[in-house]
């Protein structure tokens, strides 16, 4: 049982939580994660990144999108409730040392789990610049969170509403033109990942991806995580959540990610769930 | 085996109870006793359902089942039992109606009897020992030992009041046992027997390791399985679910920090195997462990209800020939599967699945593939599931296993169109612990390597279940936690 002590909507359909979790705080570091399930009988385990920890007041903050039954499920619990089963913390931690200069890249959500590697980063001495972007300005998180570690901080949106019109990955490539760059650590959808990884490829700049597969348990019991890493498989909750970005196949990764599209749709009929989320933003 | 109706079974115990004068059974008397069947649900009716498929004896099947043994003197049965219960004692006060005295008897050495009752693979351990079984030159009909304890034991649970252990008094010692499935409940049982505190971390949200997420609840309904942990628990064992040793906390902080005089990890294989074939990772391909902790433990095969989603493909096929690949062909069919193929690249004979579990999946009418084996797995245009190849096999010489070794034949590929594939290899060790207590040896399979007090490298810690023995089965794990148990309890008595 763990006890929501905040909540914030983020964006429209963005929300932060802020959880009573001791035991994941002390122990939590960067780039690990939990799952969560609301209640034991029929909620679904969702992994999702941990974005903050105290580990004094004994809390952890998650950021998450609402994107289908269970998202939303969570959304609506509220200041005060409980969540009945939380995990964690789960996969390896980010290898965090003093690189030179670090380029974190966050698109949308993957800003969340982007904010505790920039600070460690930051932390470890390492010159950090980062790059977040969202379709638009309403969807953009943590800008000011990032603002305050990082040496130099670009903000890109899809429509220009915000920051400089493009993706993030045009402000990556000019910042590995201009050379200098030791380390990228790429976190969005793997789309975005994906072609993260292609920008600093050419240039040969050793980047990291966080990935966010589909996930039962989160031990390495299941294998539902699985993805090809360099020719291998790979699973996401105990090889990773991290794994070097130019030998991951994210082609096979956004396949898998869509695994169970059919039945959410069935489930979640997305009217349904744009009336819920208006409903929670009363 | 042929499916017979539970009133035939009755009626013909019925008829038979009333011929049989049971104050003077010789031993050729005893063996002339037909072997009792178990009562199951009708195979087309219970492929469609979640429902339990053995329904237990009935009274009289049991007293005659249990009027078969023999009481030999050196009752070899025991020692075909890895946690060595008593099987010729319970049998007797079974066969003379007292199921209490019964249970009390397994009780002395399982605390979950209306389990192993029911997944115990009997036999190949104390059924394969029976004198009945060698006398009549048939194993399968050797006293059908686990029915009768599966019996006493429901007994019990729907009288509504289950007999709990003694425990010595207080030590101030405090165990922690890492795991509940099968290992962990059994050591948190006996070293609390012996007054110790026990607190039990599990990792899921739910107590009872691989029996709650791998076994359907058409083969052990979870409500008893839920019974029989009560019942152990109501023993003062503390439970910390959500926990995950080596992560949530590190082995070595909860002997140091924590104050926990010893620790027992049996946290069981739980890494699934794949084949590394061509295609493995696309849309429909999952492990056994997935798509059966989705439906078990996550109650998909409830889609009114469960949130988790679970593929019901049209065609589904299960690659292997353990109970695990039986129970997922066989939940596969009751999830929406219209037909499902088990491909084993041995024969029927070779297969590890109990002879019980695949006569109920040839019974619900899952069709086997044998002497065959896949190659390739083939996608459609959106990188689904479409089709696997495979390719034939025969029988060579015998391994090191002692098993045949099955040898492709050249040039017999074959595709079968399926939008599915289980993949039910068994599993490796999971790394969690190794990555995160190095003081812990383990060998080249990553397996945690113990004494033969079930001591691992670190102090104070010991290991057994699966995570030491590979992939095996519910009792040979108790047996594991049980010798580990008795270490901790001389450690701790000594001090």
């Amino acid at each position: 049982m763990s006890k929501i002590l905040d909540k914030k909507l983020l964006s429209r359909d963005v929300v932060q939580m802020k959880l009573l979790a001791p035991e994941i705080a002390s122990e939590r570091q960067a780039g690990q994660f939990i799952i969560v399930q609301v209640d034991s009988d029929f909620s679904e385990r969702i992994p999702l990144t941990i974005a903050d920890a105290d580990a004094e007041e004994g809390s952890i903050t998650i950021i998450f999108q609402i994107v289908g039954k269970s998202t939303l499920k969570l959304a609506q619990k509220n200041v005060g409730d409980h969540v009945e089963n939380l995990l964690g913390p789960l996969g390896k931690p980010t290898h965090i040392e003093k690189a030179g200069t670090v380029v974190c890249v966050g698109g949308g959500i993957g800003v969340a789990p982007l904010h505790p590697i920039a600070q460690a980063m930051k932390k470890a001495g390492n010159r950090v610049i980062t790059i977040i972007g969202a379709r638009n300005k309403d969807l953009l998180i943590l800008e000011d969170e990032m603002r305050a570690i990082a040496d130099e901080l670009i903000v890109c949106t899809d429509d220009g509403s915000y920051g400089r019109k493009c993706l993030v990955t045009e402000p990556l490539r000019e910042i590995c033109e201009k050379g200098g760059v030791d380390l990228a650590v790429a976190i969005g959808p793997a789309i975005m990942m994906k072609f993260c990884a292609e920008t600093t490829r050419p240039f040969g700049v050793l980047t990291y991806a966080s990935l966010n597969t589909i996930m039962v348990d989160g031990t390495g019991m299941c294998g539902g995580c699985r993805v090809t890493v360099g020719n291998e498989t790979k699973f996401v909750c105990v090889d990773g959540p991290e794994f070097d970005a130019h030998l991951v196949d994210f082609d096979n990764m956004m396949l898998r990610l869509r695994s169970y599209k059919p039945q959410e749709q069935d489930a979640n009929h997305e009217c349904r769930l744009q009336a819920a989320i208006d409903e929670l933003q009363r | 085996m042929s499916y017979i109706p539970a009133d035939e079974l009755r009626k013909e115990a019925e008829s038979l109870i009333n011929e049989i004068d049971f104050t003077s059974l010789k031993p050729k008397d005893r063996l002339k006793i037909p072997m009792q069947e178990m009562p199951a649900q009708e195979p087309k009716a219970r492929a469609k359902n979640i429902q339990e498929v053995a329904l237990g004896y009935f009274e009289e099947q049991v007293k005659l089942e249990a009027e078969r043994c023999l009481q030999c003197k050196n009752a070899p049965c025991i020692k075909g039992c890895p946690v060595a219960i008593d099987i010729p004692g319970f049998i007797k006060a079974a066969a003379e109606g007292d199921y209490q005295k019964s249970v009390n008897i397994i009780k002395q050495s399982s605390m979950l009897p209306a389990i192993c009752g029911r997944v115990c693979p009997q036999e190949t351990q104390c059924m394969a020992e029976c004198t009945v079984g060698k006398s009549l030159k048939d194993l399968d009909k050797s006293v059908a030992i686990g029915r009768i304890e599966r019996f006493v034991a429901d007994w019990e649970r729907a009288k509504g009041k289950m007999s709990v252990p003694e425990i010595a008094p207080p030590t101030g010692k405090k165990v922690g046992i890492v795991g509940s499935g099968p290992a962990g409940l059994t050591a948190a049982a006996d070293v609390r027997k012996a007054g110790h505190e026990v607190v039990l971390f599990e990792a899921f949200h739910k107590l009872g390791g691989v029996m709650i997420y791998g076994i359907p609840e058409f083969r052990l309904p979870k409500e008893i399985l839920d019974k029989e942990i009560d019942n152990l628990l109501s023993m003062g064992v503390q439970i910390k679910k959500n926990f995950l040793v080596g992560r949530t906390r590190k082995v070595k902080d909860l002997i140091e920090k924590d104050g926990f005089d010893a620790l027992f990890i049996g946290t069981g294989a739980g890494l699934p195997n794949f084949m590394n074939i061509e295609g493995e990772n696309l849309v429909g391909v999952s492990s056994a462990n997935e798509f059966l902790t989705r439906a078990n433990l996550m109650k998909a095969y409830n889609p009114d209800k469960a949130d988790t989603p679970i593929f019901t493909g049209k065609r589904t096929a299960v690659i292997g020939g353990g109970n695990v690949a039986m129970d997922a062909a066989r939940m596969a069919l009751r999830v929406g599967a219209e037909e499902v193929y088990v491909i084993y690249r041995r024969t029927e004979k070779e297969m590890p699945a109990r002879r019980e579990e695949v006569a109920h999946a040839k019974e619900e009418g899952i069709i086997f593939n044998f002497l065959s084996s896949p190659v390739r797995i083939i996608g459609d245009e959106t990188g689904k599931v479409k089709a696997v190849e495979c390719l034939r096999y025969e029988l060579g010489e015998p391994d090191d296993s002692g098993r045949r070794k099955p040898v492709a034949v050249k040039g017999s590929e074959f595709i079968l169109e399926m939008d599915s594939v289980i993949m039910a290899l068994g599993n490796s060790s999971n790394p969690l612990i190794s990555q995160t207590a190095p003081e812990i040896g383990i060998n080249r399979w990553g397996n945690i390597t113990v004494d033969e007090d079930g001591k691992t490298s670190m102090e104070r810690v010991y290991a057994g279940g699966d995570i030491v023995l590979g992939a095996a089965t519910v009792i040979l794990a108790m047996g594991e936690g049980r010798r580990a148990a008795a270490s901790i309890n001389r450690l701790l008595a000594e001090e």
